[in-house]
């Protein structure tokens, strides 16, 4: 016996976790009964649907597909560089302000492609940062922090 | 002659200057990020969301129907323009359109693709209005049973219309009701799935899950791939479609129209599978099919139509009875919930101007996007040539702007990052989101009726299948079930997906 379709497998593996999961959490709510369902009920069942619904993808990838399907191939560095600018982004943008975020999210994500270029990524932050400015403070006049705190706080 | 006095009264809200100022806005933003190789009508919305929060309901709907329009159209430009297709339902566009453009009639391709979407757009706003009365009408009959089986059949009609593995697809929806329960319960108080976080006793947000899903993901996925593009560099001319054009496209667009409208009903209907059928169908019905895939100027014309036309009639099941039929509606139902609107036979006698509003607006949609593009074409083509490096970390800016902009808060952000990384695995495993985004809009609802059900039969789940209408929408979804399961429909339905 060997995995024959990992894709399978891995939404499987996936389902089941979910399942399961949501299933554990639902015990800690009140079930209630089929008359009266509790705020655990309906979402017990789906998780018990989910984990035998995964449990079949499962099996079914240990011994179906003709010929063995290959792994999936992760791309590490675009996924997590953008994921980063964007998580930096929400955690920059009280304390540091608007503008100063826009340029950090711009450049840290041009990073992520493979054609980076110093100069170019500057260039599009500085003017993104203009357009973003202009948009959203001046015209459209948004709450949100512009500045650094300690800058503004002095002005 | 009531069906003319709603319309008018939706013409007073459409052509309202501000509305149709939005209805154009709209239009215009819709293309502009719809053109983008790789960003459909789904991507679009979920991106420009936030964008329409600050205004009134109506208006927010008007700008976002005219924001998908003008996505799928700018979809249509992409694909016959580059051969990337912007989004899925513009895959069989490109198989005739791309080789127009190398005749050198780009013009003609993409004139008769506006065109036959402003026909099938005018043919399908009024079988919308038509429909729509009696339809509610009827959906008042429906109790608690019914609702709850109606969704199970229009969950079901969903996954098994569209492509990929069934199991995985159903795994998806169950995954999406699931997620559809974070936050407070309605009946009781509780606050389910939470873990403590008080930013998530209102739900996951909408915004969030659709963003990180489709943009953020999407986004991530275009930059695995090496960038590759086949621009059609010569001056785009010849607009004017020629007699003989118009002859032979001319009973293309009607079937096209007709095949969209009905597809465009069905709970997953709409725009992809209508399009696909309508170029199959065009193709058997041909006097010449060998001509197809080679610059047909019917293998433009039947799909361009039927997928708008179905882009039209698909809101049908969604203001009528309150289930959207695909994922671009479930995009729509999650924004009018967000305006305090729940999607469904009430919308059409409580806020009547914003119904009828909404559908005069479409077709006043279509008419702007016909006025519009063309001649705009030339800036569209400009912004293809605009390398996606540029591109993308300004989608990724705006997108978190405006996530922002929904609640001013930067959890939302964040939840969004998370989102993304759940739609990369997903991406990774071949498992289709959209049926995930279905759930997620339809899960409270379901419970909601499931409970009322239950509680009105005093726990006997038989009154499921005791009710005529509620059996009879149990038993089309078990026959849609079967029907998938027999070989021989399985076989053609694989291979009518990889047509293109």
């Amino acid at each position: 016996m060997c995995i024959r379709h990992p894709k399978d497998f891995l939404t499987g593996v996936m389902f089941v976790g979910f399942g399961a999961a949501a299933m554990a959490l639902s015990f800690g709510l009140a079930i209630g009964s089929a008359a009266k369902m509790g705020p655990g009920y309906f979402p017990f069942l789906l998780g018990a649907f989910l984990a035998v619904l995964g449990a079949v993808i499962l099996l079914r990838s240990l011994v179906s597909a003709r010929r063995v399907k290959e792994w999936p191939v992760l791309h590490l560095k675009p996924l997590g560089i953008v994921l980063l600018s964007v998580v930096l982004f929400s955690r920059a943008l009280k304390p540091l302000g608007l503008v100063v975020s826009t340029v950090g999210l711009v450049v840290l994500a041009s990073a992520a492609s493979h054609e980076f270029r110093w100069k170019e990524a500057l260039l599009t932050a500085a003017v993104l940062a203009v357009v973003v400015w202009t948009v959203f403070v001046y015209f459209l006049e948004f709450q949100i922090p512009v500045w650094p705190q300690l800058v503004a706080g002095r002005t | 002659m009531e069906l003319l006095s709603n319309l008018a009264l939706g013409f007073q809200t459409a052509v309202s200057p501000l509305n149709l100022l939005y209805c154009l806005a709209g239009a215009l933003i819709g293309t502009l990020i719809g053109v983008l190789p790789g960003i459909g009508p789904v991507q679009t919305i979920a991106i420009l969301l936030p964008t329409t929060f600050a205004l009134p309901p109506v208006s927010a709907l008007i700008m976002l129907s005219g924001i998908y329009y003008g996505a799928q159209y700018g979809g249509s430009t992409t694909s016959i323009l580059v051969n990337v297709p912007g989004e899925a339902s513009a895959v069989v566009t490109c198989i005739d359109g791309h080789q127009m453009a190398r005749q050198g009639r780009a013009g003609a391709a993409l004139s008769i693709s506006a065109l036959g979407s402003f026909v099938a757009g005018t043919f399908a706003t009024f079988v919308l209005a038509v429909l729509a009365v009696p339809l509610s009408e009827f959906a008042f009959r429906f109790g608690p049973a019914e609702y709850f089986s109606l969704m199970v059949f229009g969950l079901i009609g969903s996954v098994v219309l569209a492509s990929g593995s069934l199991l995985k697809a159903v795994g998806m929806i169950v995954l999406g009701l699931l997620l559809g329960m974070v936050g407070t319960d309605v009946t009781s108080g509780a606050h389910r799935f939470t873990f403590g976080i008080p930013e998530l006793a209102d739900g996951i947000g909408f915004v969030s899950l659709a963003m990180g899903l489709f943009g953020i993901c999407d986004i991530i996925h275009s930059l695995e791939k090496r960038e590759r593009r086949d621009i059609l560099k010569s001056k785009l001319t010849g607009f004017w479609l020629s007699g003989s054009d118009i002859k032979a496209s001319a009973p293309a667009v009607l079937r096209g129209t007709l095949c969209g409208s009905l597809l465009g009903i069905l709970p997953g209907g709409g725009a992809i599978l209508s399009s696909f059928t309508a170029y199959m169908l065009e193709k058997k019905s041909s006097k010449n099919p060998e001509s197809f895939g080679k610059g047909n100027i019917c293998g433009v014309a039947a799909p361009e139509s039927a997928n708008n036309a179905a882009a039209q009639t698909s809101f049908v099941p969604l203001l009528t009875l309150g289930i959207p039929p695909n994922v671009v509606l479930a995009m729509m139902a999650g924004a009018m919930m967000i305006h305090g609107i729940q999607p469904g036979p009430r919308v059409i006698t409580s806020n009547p101007e914003l119904f009828w509003g909404v559908i005069v607006s479409m077709w006043v949609g279509n008419l702007l996007l016909v006025l519009l593009n063309l001649p705009l074409v030339g800036m569209w083509v400009r912004l293809l040539s605009v390398p996606f490096r540029l591109l993308y970390p300004a989608i990724l800016l705006f997108c978190c702007i405006g996530l922002y902009s929904v609640n001013n808060n930067t959890f939302d952000i964040g939840l969004t990052a998370l989102c993304g990384l759940l739609g990369y695995v997903f991406h990774k495993l071949d498992c289709e989101p959209a049926p995930l985004i279905l759930g997620f809009i339809l899960g409270p609802m379901m419970e909601e009726n499931l409970r009322r059900g239950m509680l009105l039969s005093r726990g006997d789940p038989a009154v499921f299948f005791t009710r005529p209408l509620s059996l009879a929408f149990l038993l089309m979804a078990a026959v849609l079930l079967l029907l998938v399961a027999l070989p021989s429909i399985r076989r053609s339905r694989e291979s009518a997906f990889k047509e293109g």
